[in-house]
């Protein structure tokens, strides 16, 4: 069982604000059924439309996403918006008495709606999600595709929470934690971002006889790509090699599946990252 | 506040009998059932009483038993052994909604140079035997399912799946840590060749299982060391913890009826009274056969942790296939296997009775579930529109 603060507890047992403002003056949606846990905030402001003055929240999420909604909502009530903008996920999980670190992204989650919220009502663009607002001009591009993440939004993320490892990045915005295709851009942006080299995880061979070309290929697709689609239900069958040239068929859950373009692409970039640069992976039928 | 236990595919109360029956083996008869003095003696005796008590609920002979620390361990146990037999064999067959007990192994091995498949199941959960079929060759060593899923209770077709694998000349090992003492088996009449069961899922204490293994199937020791169950299993007997699942075995064949009558009709009134009272509800692996005390629910547009947290305030004590409760981002492999669409696999909770729940205890779910429930759907950004209907 998680180890909840006993302000996690009350605010999640007795959550302040629920619920929606009719006339809202800005309204922020982030995240989806999909993705586990959603939240809507509703923000109602004064005469002068600077203040607000009246916030409410829909959640669906688990009992920190709930906590860290109503914890937002209590926090950026008699704000103007520039103040509320201030507020960084790191207040909102304090003002909680702290989360569990796999659950701070339930305290990004309300930051973002906030930021969201307040960007569609002065119209400029935000760094967020991808997913629920195809209405909307997302800033950046998407680096996970599970969870519908853009670069801009981690690269804020992890600077204003001084992340170091693209685990921690995945407790904060959950990107890297499905199929985990994602994570060596993670740690390249985290290397960005934090002004530090990106360690070099796998040395690549400098020089490779066609033999030991092919038996790398196959080790890599056996260790580090069949296991991660095994986990989603599919499979791929090795084909052929000619040169730097991989043919693979998916099976099962994988072959015919939309995705299968992209999860095609996350084998090339594997491959290149252990075997060598110029690799090229094509899907065959087999 | 008294607690509402409904989670024994998590782990069991130890019956007071069970207890009972351990007891003096802890200070009083504490002796080495391998010394030759009267005092280890005494306990051999008992230690061989067990024997015969966890072979007469499965039908076994009792040399076909041997004791281990776990289910986890007897499964470790019986697929290695499998290849360690017959080596040139090098095919590994197992499904998708497997105990991690036997997946993460498996996982393993197939880093090893090993070709692991994992057969798929159906919506409902249910095995693909045809792929069985068309998978199995010459070259699978062991194959390896479930007797009944842990997360939905759906039970597999075992005996079907032993007459594909005879054929093939592999062997059958099966995990039935969740079916041992909720449906009858006969292992006279079977063609499982090991079988893995644990103690804590029936009553007797944690730390104890068992490895059913065929007699004449060859066997390779997972731990080696001294001359403990026959060299199959080296180690110093847990004494006390063997004469619990002795006595704990001898109750399960006693409370076998109970468990498919009374506790059935409790875990269906529960079912139909939720399905009756809470809209968009799906259960999952409902059309399947299952365990008699298994209920998985999905609901739609909440997420399960909240669930689970709102019911502990209650004292209701279930578990969940969601995400947020295991520090994971994905809902359980088992639902995702079944192809649960994710607005109910977050929302997935599961209800697993004994023979120690009562009529009462489920009233008070019945009362205090769709509460719950409503009040979650109200804070929900989704599916709003079933709220009018509620
Ligand atoms: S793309 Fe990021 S986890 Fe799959």
């Amino acid at each position: 069982m998680w180890d909840y603060t006993d302000k996690v507890r009350e605010h999640f047992l007795n959550p302040r604000n629920v619920g929606e403002i009719k006339d809202a003056d800005a309204i922020g949606e982030v995240g989806s059924l999909a993705c586990g846990d959603a939240l809507k905030l509703y923000l109602k402001l004064d005469e002068s439309k600077e203040r607000i003055v009246d916030a409410k929240f829909q959640t669906f999420g688990c009992a920190s996403a709930i906590a860290s909604s109503s914890a937002l909502t209590e926090m950026i009530k008699g704000k103007t918006l520039d103040e509320a903008l201030n507020i960084t996920n790191h207040e909102i999980a304090e003002f909680l008495g702290g989360l569990p670190e796999e659950k701070m992204h339930c305290s990004v989650m309300g930051q973002e709606a906030l930021d969201v919220a307040i960007a569609k009502y002065r119209g400029t663009a935000v760094p967020s999600h991808g997913h629920d607002h195809e209405h909307m001009e997302m800033e950046g591009e998407i680096v996970c595709k599970c969870f519908g993440i853009t670069d801009q939004f981690l690269k804020k993320v992890i600077a204003s929470n001084e992340l170091h490892t693209a685990e921690q990045v995945t407790h904060f915005t959950k990107a890297g934690g499905g199929c985990g295709g994602c994570i060596p851009k993670i740690n390249e942006l985290i290397a960005e971002v934090m002004g530090e080299q990106p360690k070099e995880e796998h040395k690549r061979p400098a020089k490779l006889t066609n033999l030991r070309k092919m038996q790398l290929i196959q080790d890599v697709l056996e260790k580090e790509v069949r296991p991660l689609l095994w986990a989603d239900g599919g499979d791929l069958e090795l084909i052929d090699i000619a040169g730097s040239l991989v043919q693979i068929a998916f099976r099962k859950a994988c072959a015919g599946c939309v995705s299968s373009g992209h999860t095609a692409k996350f084998v090339e970039q594997k491959l290149r990252e252990y075997v060598a640069e110029d690799i090229r992976v094509e899907e065959v039928e087999g | 506040m008294k607690e509402i236990y409904l989670d024994n595919n998590a782990t069991t109360k130890v019956d007071d009998q069970v207890f009972e029956e351990m007891r003096p083996y802890f200070c009083e008869f504490y002796g080495n059932p391998s010394s030759m003095h009267f005092f280890g003696g005494q306990v051999q005796k008992k230690v061989d009483e067990a024997r015969n008590r966890v072979a007469s609920l499965l039908g076994a002979l009792p040399e076909e038993i041997i004791f281990t620390s776990c289910g986890t361990e007897s499964d470790n146990a019986a697929i290695r052994s499998a290849l360690e037999v017959s080596p040139e064999r090098r095919h590994i067959i197992t499904t998708r909604v497997e105990h991690p007990a036997v997946l993460t192994l498996c996982r393993n091995l197939s880093k090893r140079g090993y070709r692991v498949t994992e057969i798929a199941v159906d919506g409902e959960g249910r095995l693909d035997v045809d792929e069985l079929r068309s998978v199995i060759d010459e070259d699978t060593a062991i194959v390896s399912i479930m007797y009944a899923n842990n997360e939905t209770g759906v039970i597999f077709p075992v005996e079907e799946v032993g007459k594909i694998v005879k054929e093939k000349g592999a062997l059958f090992h099966t995990d039935a840590v969740q079916a041992v003492g909720k449906i009858p088996m006969d292992m006279k009449n079977s063609t499982i060749d090991m079988l893995a069961l644990s103690g804590h899922k029936l009553h007797a204490p944690k730390g104890i299982g068992a490895l059913y293994l065929r007699k004449g199937v060859p066997f390779r020791p997972f731990m080696v060391g001294g001359h403990q169950e026959r060299s199959r299993r080296a180690g110093t007997e847990n004494s006390a913890s063997i004469i619990a699942l002795g006595k704990a075995c001898e109750l399960a064949g006693q409370f076998l009826d109970d468990e498919n009558n009374r506790v059935m009709a409790m875990r269906d009134r529960l079912e139909k009274e939720i399905l009756a009272i809470v809209p968009k509800v799906r259960v999952n692996g409902g059309l399947a056969e299952r365990l008699p005390n298994t209920l998985s629910v999905a609901f739609e547009f909440v997420e399960g942790e909240a669930i689970l947290l709102l019911l502990n305030e209650k004292g209701i004590c279930a578990s969940s296939g969601s995400a947020c409760t295991s520090g994971s981002l994905e809902p359980s492999h088992v639902l995702r296997a079944m192809g649960v669409p994710f607005t109910c696999a977050h929302g997935s909770i599961r209800f697993s009775l004994s023979r120690f729940n009562t009529e009462d205890e489920i009233n008070m779910v019945i009362r205090e579930l769709p509460p719950v429930i409503h009040r979650l759907r109200e804070m929900s950004p989704f599916g709003r529109e079933v709220l009018v209907s509620n």
